[in-house]
């Protein structure tokens, strides 16, 4: 098989644009790409190398007579074709460096980029993770200091650092929960998730081997205590909480859910994705949690480069503590040690064992610790009260226009809820998230939590000026009021993005993962 | 506060548009006894940038630099030359500061990337897809480990003693969970693999066979009798790839009969790190996509009827499926799949050759000088860029005592297999691009002397 076997390159539009067309396609700056393979071929590279002085291996080689008799079929590019190709690409993604992006729960804030620098020090990015203890000294402070710096913020008692998202580190913590249970005889086989939790909570459970129940709401969006109560029992293992919770409100029967908890025996993991609104001002630790993760990359900015890496490290009670996974950094004098399994044994015994090759996410670490100590106690303060008073303040610029289900209950944290009531003319929350594309915008999140009808969720982050929010609050409401007024012409939008809007069912309905070559090209052959 | 664009009259001015007399006002809700009145105390205020660097620098001048020293290390995680252009473009902040792609008409970049990612990965492995990445290679190997579960549904997995070791861990703590039975053994030191016994091994109640190619020890063993023994008795073959460089020479996975192949794609595009963030790769045969774990792009079009990618069959997934979700992954390995995938643009099939030859050529040339060593064997008669030594002697305290000479000679089997006497004086050694002639003779002196 060869790529790109009739040699074509793209010369003129692959499909007409609609609006006056141009020749190539392109609309000024915005360019159309085709793929690498489309482009490439199979014979072209950019890499140069230098052979060794004696490349061929005497008496043949040491292959096992398995050597490839197929071409594998990947295109290659010169640099400049692919710096081109790839530029090209970014320039069609909306991001943090465009504008705001007020994705609720994901917490898109400003990645400062003197912590991309950092990570890129050799001394972090080159070193191997099996290299002799001795000569990563300077990694395993880092890896402890950050540790400290969490458990302190979160005033729990120890750390595991090597979760490798947030859905890993919510394993992470239930696979403690899990053993520490196992620990004291008492198998339990139920876990409760309030329904607006995120789907990840539900997922991770059954994950851990458990069977998963929903709490209700009350109709302040908050957890029922009641309908809590009187399901705990003796088959509940954990209660998986959010908090502040889904719907952007701080539950403040927080320190009753987990004295009702603990006394029924089981345990609280709280889901940590939304610590930014309270990150310097509450302590998880004094709201009785005994486990949660840590979204590195939403609270301590590593970015999310188009959907990770992310890192995701555990904060634990001291009950849950002797649990905790393999491995992890202690100082023992002035030196720091690495206990993986061999030496777990002494004093660790009851770990529930490793989550993943090596140590955690080193480059995630790095740019965490840059922006920690970057901001300071006092910064991290200053960080929830920005992102708490922003995103009141969008609720309140739009409350008259956008109905705010819970708007009644007194402030929210750091994102504000909204439904689709009052919405005309068929519009849907879809149709407003596509229309704020047009204004240059990132949607909110959409439909999610599941507890409100055609929920959206914005969360400004802190690192949004007024004057952004205040662009941000007119459009919003711009579309909003389109929406209330039923403007077919709604349905349409996005118009100005890269692309209309797509076809996901015929995606789904024929699932095209891979590219092929064309039936024409194969017949050109 | 240099990242924090409020002014204090800016504050000032939207309390009031709130209605709130002040910031402790909107935190009403939290309990009073768990208010910090103030700052966390015993921690440092806010630092500037020179400081905040300063301070970095000197924790990572404590650590013994990869390219500062003659390096030989592997096992799962290797040292190759990457484009400067690769981190360049990786950087982009359309690339970089961007979320998962779930607004596709303002991520076609994205997608279109992760589309072409997951053409690259399919055909590197000789699959039919493959996903848009997983966290690394040790839990892709679990996750497929769960799928095979799912499609046969049996629950014994039977462990080849190639599999790295830390894949074996990670397995092992996750059966204990779900039930899932294991089998594992220890390697030998012999050049032999053991694919003869996990032919004799599977059975009736095998849901999957998990091989390592090459394998920990840099074995390279031909794996159709396995496929096609567990596919006899109904069981899926898994193969488990931690150097991809690898089959730019050697023949894939998927070609022999694998019917998922997982693996770590750190070589391509990413670097050391110091054990993360690097990228699991995924891929299987047309017909278990819908028990694929992690996140899919595909091909569809827009309402002009213009080509474009979205994430799809998600109905697979945790935000659509809860607790009947596939896996519970959500964010994965996004930037490091595209610099994975601008790697191998860079390199395409002739380059990813002349990489892979470069590579066997030099690590044949190393084992060969090594082994002129009085004392050293050589274990492997096959090899990639990774082969195992045997030392007249434990080889952990070995590599310690060449690393004070500023060597980085390897991995012992000693840090693999802790307790393991027949393994112990086990030294796996990785030898890729980067290594010259003069790393070669430098770790053949100080192993010489370490040994003398």
């Amino acid at each position: 098989m060869t790529i790109n076997a009739a040699g074509w390159r793209p010369e003129a539009p692959q499909a007409d644009g609609g609006e006056p067309g141009t020749w190539t396609g392109n609309k000024a700056l915005m360019l159309e790409e085709p793929l690498i393979f489309e482009i490439g071929d199979a014979a072209t590279t950019g890499v140069d190398f230098e052979m060794p002085s004696s490349p061929e291996v005497e008496g043949g080689n040491f292959l096992a007579g398995l050597e490839r008799n197929r071409a594998i079929g990947l295109p290659g590019l010169t640099e400049p074709e692919a710096v081109r190709h790839y530029t090209r690409l970014s320039r069609q993604n909306y991001a943090i460096d465009l504008g705001l992006f007020p994705l609720g729960s994901c917490t898109m804030k400003h990645n400062p980029r003197l912590n991309e620098k950092v990570a890129r020090m050799p001394g972090f990015a080159d070193i191997h993770p099996l290299q002799p203890i001795d000569t990563v000294q300077g990694a395993l402070e880092l890896i402890a200091r950050l540790g400290e710096w969490l458990v302190k913020l979160t005033g729990m008692h120890s750390v595991a650092m090597s979760p490798k998202a947030g859905a890993h580190g919510e394993l992470c913590g239930l696979l403690a929960i899990r053993a520490a249970l196992e620990a004291r005889g008492d198998a339990r086989e139920v876990i409760l998730v309030p329904e607006s939790a995120h789907g990840t909570n539900p997922a991770t459970a059954a994950f851990a081997g458990y069977r998963v129940e929903n709490i209700p709401a009350n109709a302040r969006g908050r957890v029922d205590l009641a309908a809590l109560q009187a399901r705990l029992g003796p088959d509940v293992a954990a209660v998986m909480i959010t908090n502040p919770n889904t719907c952007g409100l701080f539950e403040p029967d927080m320190v009753a859910i987990s004295r009702a908890v603990h006394d029924a025996g089981a345990l609280v993991y709280c889901d940590g994705a939304n610590f930014n609104a309270i990150v310097g001002r509450v302590r998880p630790g004094d709201l009785g949690i005994d486990a949660m993760h840590i979204n590195l990359h939403k609270t301590f900015s590593t970015p999310h480069g188009g959907g990770g890496p992310g890192s995701g490290p555990v904060v634990f009670s001291e009950a849950l503590t002797p649990f905790a996974p393999l491995p992890f950094v202690e100082k023992q004098g002035g030196h720091f040690v690495l206990v993986e399994e061999e030496t777990a044994g002494d004093h660790h015994a009851r770990s529930f064992g490793r989550m993943v090759a090596f140590h955690g996410q080193m480059g995630m670490f790095t740019r965490a610790l840059a922006y920690i100590l970057s901001h300071g106690a006092d910064g991290l303060r200053q960080v929830s009260s920005d992102a708490v008073l922003n995103a009141n303040y969008v609720l309140r610029q739009l409350d008259d226009v956008l109905d705010a289900p819970f708007g009644d209950s007194g402030p929210c944290m750091h994102e504000a809820l909204f439904s689709d009531k009052g919405f005309a003319g068929g519009l849907t929350t879809l149709d407003l998230a596509k229309g704020l594309i047009d204004e240059g915008f990132h949607p909110m999140t959409m439909y999610f939590p599941l507890v409100v009808h055609g929920a959206m969720l914005v969360e400004p982050t802190e690192t949004e000026s007024k004057a952004a929010l205040d662009q941000f609050i007119g459009a919003l409401r711009n579309v909003a009021e389109r929406a209330k007024a039923g403007d077919p012409a709604l349905k349409a939008a996005p118009i100005h993005a890269p692309r209309r809007r797509l076809d996901e069912t015929l995606a789904a309905r024929k699932p095209v993962l891979v590219w092929t070559e064309p039936p024409s090209a194969e017949a050109a052959e | 506060m240099r990242y924090l664009p409020l002014a204090q009259s800016d504050r000032e001015q939207m309390l009031a548009a709130i209605g709130a007399g002040s910031i402790e006002d909107l935190f009403v809700d939290v309990p009073e006894s768990a208010r910090l009145g103030d700052k966390i105390a015993g921690l440092p205020d806010h630092a500037s940038e020179l400081s905040v660097e300063r301070q970095l620098a000197a924790m990572a001048r404590r650590n013994l630099v990869a390219g500062d020293s003659p390096f030989f290390l592997g096992c799962g995680a290797y040292r190759h030359h990457i484009p400067a252009s690769v981190d360049h473009l990786i950087q982009r902040g359309e690339f970089l500061t961007s979320y998962t792609p779930y607004q596709p008409e303002i991520a076609q970049g994205t997608l279109q990337a992760l589309f072409e990612f997951q053409t690259q990965v399919a055909r590197l492995y000789g699959c039919d897809v493959a996903n848009a990445s997983m966290y690394d290679g040790s839990t892709a190997c679990w996750e497929a480990i769960g799928m095979a579960r799912r499609i046969t549904r049996r629950g014994k997995a039977i462990l080849s003693s190639g599999l790295h070791p830390h894949y074996v861990s990670v397995a092992q703590t996750m059966a204990r969970f779900t039930g899932d039975q294991l089998e594992t053994t220890l390697p030998e030191l012999s050049g032999e693999s053991d694919v003869a016994r996990l032919l004799e091994a599977i059975d009736a109640e095998t849901s999957c066979v998990v091989v390592q190619y090459p394998d920990i020890l840099g074995r390279i063993s031909d794996l159709s009798d396995l496929a096609a023994r567990a596919h006899e008795l109904g069981a899926l073959l898994i193969a488990v790839v931690t150097e991809p460089v690898a089959l730019g020479l050697i023949r894939s996975p998927g070609e022999m009969g694998a019917d998922i192949v997982v693996g770590e794609g750190q070589s391509i595009g990413v670097g050391l790190n110091f054990g993360g963030p690097y990228v699991g790769l995924f891929a299987t045969r047309d017909k278990y996509v819908r028990q694929m774990p992690g996140r899919l792009a595909g091909e569809t079009v827009d309402a002009e009827g213009r080509r474009g990618f979205v994430l799809t069959l998600s109905t697979r997934e945790q935000h659509i499926r809860r607790e009947k979700a596939t896996s519970n992954i959500c964010t994965n390995s996004g930037l490091c799949a595209l610099a994975f995938s601008i790697h191998m643009t860079l390199l395409g099939e002739a380059g990813l050759r002349s990489l892979a030859e470069a590579n066997h050529a030099r690590a044949a040339a190393a084992a060969g000088r090594l082994t002129e060593v009085e004392g050293v064997e050589l274990v492997n008669r096959s090899f990639f860029n990774e082969f195992t030594l045997r030392l007249p002697r434990e080889a952990r305290p070995v590599v310690r005592a060449m690393a004070e000479k500023g060597v980085l000679g390897g991995v012992s089997l000693g840090r693999l297999y802790p307790g393991a006497e027949a393994l112990e004086n086990g030294l796996v050694v990785a030898v890729t691009e980067t290594v010259t002639d003069d790393d070669v003779e430098a770790f053949a002196s100080v192993l010489e002397g370490a040994l003398a």
